[in-house]
């Protein structure tokens, strides 16, 4: 079968103050439709840059995306992406966040409305239509910034460490919500984070990043069935998951460690 | 007191009158009882009389309303360049690298020392003040401008550019509206800055204006005038400032955080 993205031979080099700074160094990637891939790796390994590649905000050194068997030029409407810190407009009520996500479609006025509803709905934000970003907690202010990346229906959904922010209860129950929403609008998730817990929970497939550059070192299959109720962490199989990513990514993490150390 | 520690209302403001008061009190004191000559400090009782010596014979009404003519018209003339420059300044590096160095350096050169220039572009007129006024403000404001505008988080850039939004559209549709706070303290700001220049551009060719009328009385050594005059300058700052803070309050209360 085609793969929804494919990422070949991708290079990505910075000018930093000290020289060029590879980040990214011949990494390749598939990724199925409707696949949930949750990416991690230690901090600094180029996670946040992968993202931004297949957003189209960051151009590549080299390399080819393809999204549908088309190359990836720019950010289009066919991918949506929720930021770590809050990107909400503070300025707009919850409900004109939303609905600013739909001003480049063609849609008419009611059916936007209509959608924007649904979505509320669907992120448990009814009654919080007219409230002001200020007014809301992290937590839902993660669930307005859910709903505007996916109320225009993108077929690729990036994540960047949206649940960083949150407090460990708030992560659980933002993770179920995820789960539920994305069960509801099934579409291809690329979610970094830097919980092994969490990838495990929410993702078919985890790719832990070698450090920097940034290459796949370990590309696994997330074999536990779903829906999986939140107890699913505590199960030995899990465990077993777990131990494999932690010891990859500990790995990885002396490397990075040897390699700033000794800059 | 604790550092930071809130206060009740009528404590604040009770400071705020008190402590004017108490000066008032000392000045009125000092000049009363003999201790200083009227010529190096007028009382505040002739101040007062000064005041209502130029409001009688409509002297302050048409003063005033020349400078603030000159104020409104040199400030907003900054304002309507300084905003569209400093928005692209702050959000393109490189009309930040033409602009920024060169702007930096002329916000530093002395204005009354341009006002021989002035004269010989702008003639004596009205114009001629409001250039002196446009020069002390537009450089420095367009300066802040560009820091209010690089404040904007780059991920709302980023969400915007995700959105299908053009750069055009996002500047004014993101980064202006989240900006526009830090923006609106810059208004604030400058148009204090404009009322101190006032007296310099009203230093040459001026028939009226409260800086001409300060300059005159200078020559006289009429200090109660000088002093109504720069206490008036004062307290219609002091008012505008005023009206921007009550007006930002309005407009901006989303980015007044609750917490
Ligand atoms: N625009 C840039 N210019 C120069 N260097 C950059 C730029 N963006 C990122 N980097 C560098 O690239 C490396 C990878 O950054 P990136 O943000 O992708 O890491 P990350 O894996 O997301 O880290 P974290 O887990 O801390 O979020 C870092 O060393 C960073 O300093
Ligand atoms: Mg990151």
């Amino acid at each position: 079968m085609k793969p929804k993205l494919s990422i070949r031979d991708l290079n990505m080099v910075f000018e930093a103050e000290g020289g060029p700074l590879t980040v990214i160094d011949g990494l390749n990637l598939d990724v199925a439709t409707n696949e949930f891939v949750a990416i991690v790796g230690t901090s600094g390994c180029g996670k946040s840059t992968l993202l931004s590649i297949v957003g189209g905000l960051t151009e590549p050194t080299s390399g080819t995306l393809l999204l549908d068997d088309r190359p990836i030029i720019g950010p289009g409407r066919d991918r949506g992406f929720v930021f770590q810190n809050y990107s909400l407009f503070e300025w707009m009520t919850v409900e004109r966040n939303i609905d600013f996500a739909l001003e480049k479609s063609r849609m008419g006025r009611a059916e936007r409305r209509e959608l924007v509803s649904e979505y509320i709905q669907t992120v448990g934000l009814a009654g919080f239509e007219k409230a002001l970003p200020k007014q809301l907690s992290g937590g839902m202010r993660q669930r307005v910034a859910i709903a505007r990346a996916l109320v225009y229906r993108p077929s690729v959904l990036l994540m960047d460490e949206p649940f960083g922010a949150l407090d460990a209860q708030t992560r659980g129950m933002m993770q179920e919500l995820l789960l539920k929403v994305w069960d509801e609008h099934k579409s291809t998730v690329l979610f970094v984070t830097h919980d092994v817990d969490e990838a495990l929970f929410l993702a078919d497939r985890v790719v832990v990043l070698s450090s920097r550059p940034g290459r796949i070192k370990n590309d696994l299959n997330v074999d536990i069935p779903r829906p999986r109720p939140y107890e699913v962490i505590t199960e030995s199989h899990f465990a077993e998951l777990k131990r494999g990513v932690l010891h990859d990514i500990r790995e990885e993490t002396l490397k990075m460690m040897a390699i700033e150390g000794a800059s | 007191m604790r550092l930071r520690a809130p206060i009740s209302r009528r404590l604040y403001v009770g400071a705020s009158i008190a402590f004017p008061l108490v000066l008032l009190i000392a000045w009125w004191w000092v000049t009363t009882a003999g201790y200083v000559r009227p010529l190096f400090l007028p009382s505040p009782q002739s101040v007062v009389a000064e005041g209502w010596r130029q409001i009688e014979e409509g002297i302050l009404w048409r003063d005033a309303s020349v400078s603030i003519y000159r104020i409104v018209a040199g400030w907003s003339a900054a304002t309507v360049l300084a905003l569209p420059i400093g928005i692209l300044m702050g959000n393109y590096r490189l009309v930040e690298g033409a602009l920024e160095p060169l702007v930096s350096t002329i916000r530093y050169m002395p204005v009354v020392a341009l006002i021989p220039l002035s004269i010989l572009w702008a003639g004596i007129g009205d114009a001629q003040k409001i250039l002196i006024l446009f020069i002390g403000t537009f450089f420095q404001q367009v300066l802040m401008i560009m820091n209010n505008t690089k404040a904007v988080d780059m991920t709302l850039i980023r969400a915007g550019q995700t959105l299908g939004f053009s750069n055009g559209e996002i500047l004014r549709r993101i980064v202006l509206p989240a900006s526009m706070p830090g923006i609106w303290d810059t208004f604030r700001i400058t148009i204090g800055w404009t009322w101190t220049y006032l007296v310099v551009a009203e230093l040459v060719a001026a028939q009226d204006g409260l800086g001409r009328r300060i300059m005159d009385a200078q020559r006289y050594f009429a200090t109660d005038t000088i002093i109504f005059g720069t206490i008036f300058i004062g307290l219609l700052g002091f008012a505008t400032d005023y009206l921007f803070k009550v007006g930002g309050r309005k407009m901006f209360g989303w980015a007044e955080t609750t917490r």
